[in-house]
């Protein structure tokens, strides 16, 4: 479903004698299977949301090849939009000032959704993930955890096979952040659908994802499941101490010159 | 094709609606636009005293043109701004938006359809209202004047709306836009005519302020309405600026998606 083939992508940054580049993605290759739920950690500025957003088609790559959904994001970013769900906890896609349901709308028409089609999933996802209370409420008074359901939602409404997600649960409280992920299993287990999430909360990770890969400086350190992640590590290590090791220890090389 | 028409068209109606959230701001706006009109009145009427038939007006022609200018303050949003976009580049926000499967000029400008429509209704007709009832205004005499101002009024909102977006798009090049904010402002209040009309300009200088795009904002719309413009001329010109100012942004939002960094995370 998710087919990354040495991809890289460098910024130049700074200008005059300042300027350099910088390499956010280099070499990276990895393939995800249809139905897989797929955990992407790494520290902070490690690549995570420039892979994401070469995933998407917003980014193109320097180098390398990707397909999502068997296409080629940059390329038929329109036509891939249409069969990706894609969700930034810290963004929202939703229109701020007007009510819930009426983003929903303009989803529709966006995504060309089926009015019964639409009807239907929107109900389902509203019995989900309980959005009645505040379908009318314009977005900018919903609380973060109504947000980010709202967000959520909207990704899911054109039925997507595949679903990013980058932090889906940044912020939320415990009774959120449980209600997230136990749709989140529902969502992969009884549809099938991908899900590649990325995230700093490892409750998510272990609650959710079967395998797990981590990115630092921009290249792949580790990819395997779970059980094998924490065997990296002495027993008894937390997952959290686990990966710290893992974020810290893999040898962070100078940066690449110009 | 027609789903594509559809898409543009609600979202320029939420634009409306959008906007109609900031109700009081509309209704602060056209305080402050009226009032202003009444001093620029005051100023036009002792400049056109002093000198008859200045610029080709009267003086009725000059109060005219000076609250015309002022209900298209809102509309054609000629302090700047107006769109969202730069800030969205700015916070990286725009990142969603190129995810949509849809034009990103064509999605800001039905949005920006929506505002104008909304401010006409809420900042436009005030100032004209007031200006008609204090001083006496020119009254296009007949449907087809009207159905020509109509149209030149909505070329104008197209060509100020090109020009703010490519201001909005900087953004992705330069980190802060407020130069290209500040220039764009400079230029558009002296060359549309907001400040005096450009007919009032001497030699090759007013030649060349009414060749620019900026004219087809306020000065020809003024004119039209006036009835002192040639129509299919004034529309002609207005077009032209609109279409190339549009390809204009259509490149450079190619150019802003291929090369350029999202900001943040």
């Amino acid at each position: 479903m998710i087919e990354v083939d040495r991809a890289g992508r460098s910024f130049t940054v700074g200008r005059g004698s300042a300027r350099r580049t910088v390499h956010a993605v280099r070499d990276l290759s990895f393939t995800v299977g249809a139905g897989e739920f797929v955990g992407y950690l790494g520290p902070n500025g490690a690549g995570k949301s420039t892979t994401i957003k070469m995933l998407t088609g917003v980014l193109a790559p320097t180098s390398g090849r990707l397909r999502v959904a068997g296409l080629d994001p940059t390329r038929r970013r329109t036509a891939l939009a249409r069969r990706i769900g894609v969700v930034f906890g810290q963004r929202t896609t939703l229109w701020w000032d007007l009510p819930l349901k009426d983003s929903f709308q303009l989803i529709r028409y966006l995504y060309k959704v089926d009015r019964i089609d639409f009807r239907r999933r929107l109900d389902e996802l509203a019995g989900l993930l309980d959005l009645g209370s505040f379908m009318d409420t314009p977005v900018r008074q919903l609380s973060l955890g109504q947000r980010m359901r709202g967000d959520v939602t909207a990704a899911l409404l054109h039925d997507p096979a595949v679903l990013v997600l980058d932090e889906p649960t940044i912020g939320l409280d415990v009774v959120s952040k449980a209600a997230m992920r136990d749709f989140l299993r529902r969502l992969n287990a009884e549809r099938g659908t991908t899900v590649l999430l990325t995230t700093h909360d490892l409750g998510d990770i272990e609650k959710l994802c079967r395998r797990v890969m981590l990115i630092d400086h921009g290249r792949l350190g580790f990819d395997g499941t779970l059980d094998e992640l924490r065997a990296t590590g002495p027993d008894g290590d937390s997952l959290e101490e686990v990966v710290a090791r893992l974020y810290t220890g893999s040898a962070p090389g100078t940066p690449a010159p110009p | 094709m027609e789903d594509v028409f559809l898409l543009y068209a609600r979202i320029a109606a939420y634009g409306f609606r959008r906007h109609s959230a900031y109700r009081a701001a509309a209704l602060a706006g056209a305080f402050t636009n009226s009032v202003f009109g009444i001093l620029r009145a005051y100023v036009l009427i002792a400049l056109w005293q002093a000198r008859p038939g200045l610029a080709g007006y009267d003086v009725t022609d000059a109060v005219t043109f000076c609250f015309l200018s002022q209900a298209f303050i809102g509309p054609m949003q000629v302090f700047g701004g107006g769109l969202q976009l730069a800030g969205r580049v700015r916070s990286g926000d725009v990142a969603v938006d190129l995810l949509r499967p849809a034009s990103l000029q064509l999605w800001s400008l039905a949005d920006d359809l929506g505002r104008a429509a909304y401010l006409f209704l809420l900042r436009s007709l005030p100032p004209t209202f007031l200006g008609a009832a204090l001083f006496g205004i020119v009254v296009p005499a007949g449907p087809a004047a009207w159905a020509a101002f109509a149209a030149s009024f909505t070329l104008g909102v197209l060509v100020s709306f090109a020009l703010r977006y490519l201001t909005a798009l900087s953004c992705f090049w330069i980190v802060d836009d407020q130069g290209v904010q500040s220039l764009s402002l400079v230029l558009t209040l002296f060359l549309s005519g907001m400040v005096l009309p450009l007919n009032l300009f001497p030699g090759w200088f007013g030649e060349l302020t009414r060749t620019l795009p900026w004219a087809a904002m306020v000065q020809v719309p003024a004119d039209v309405y006036l009835g002192k413009r040639d129509v299919l001329e004034a529309l002609a010109f207005q077009i032209s600026w609109a279409a190339a100012l549009l390809a204009l942004g259509a490149l450079a939002t190619r150019a802003a998606r291929r090369k350029v960094v999202v900001q943040g995370g």
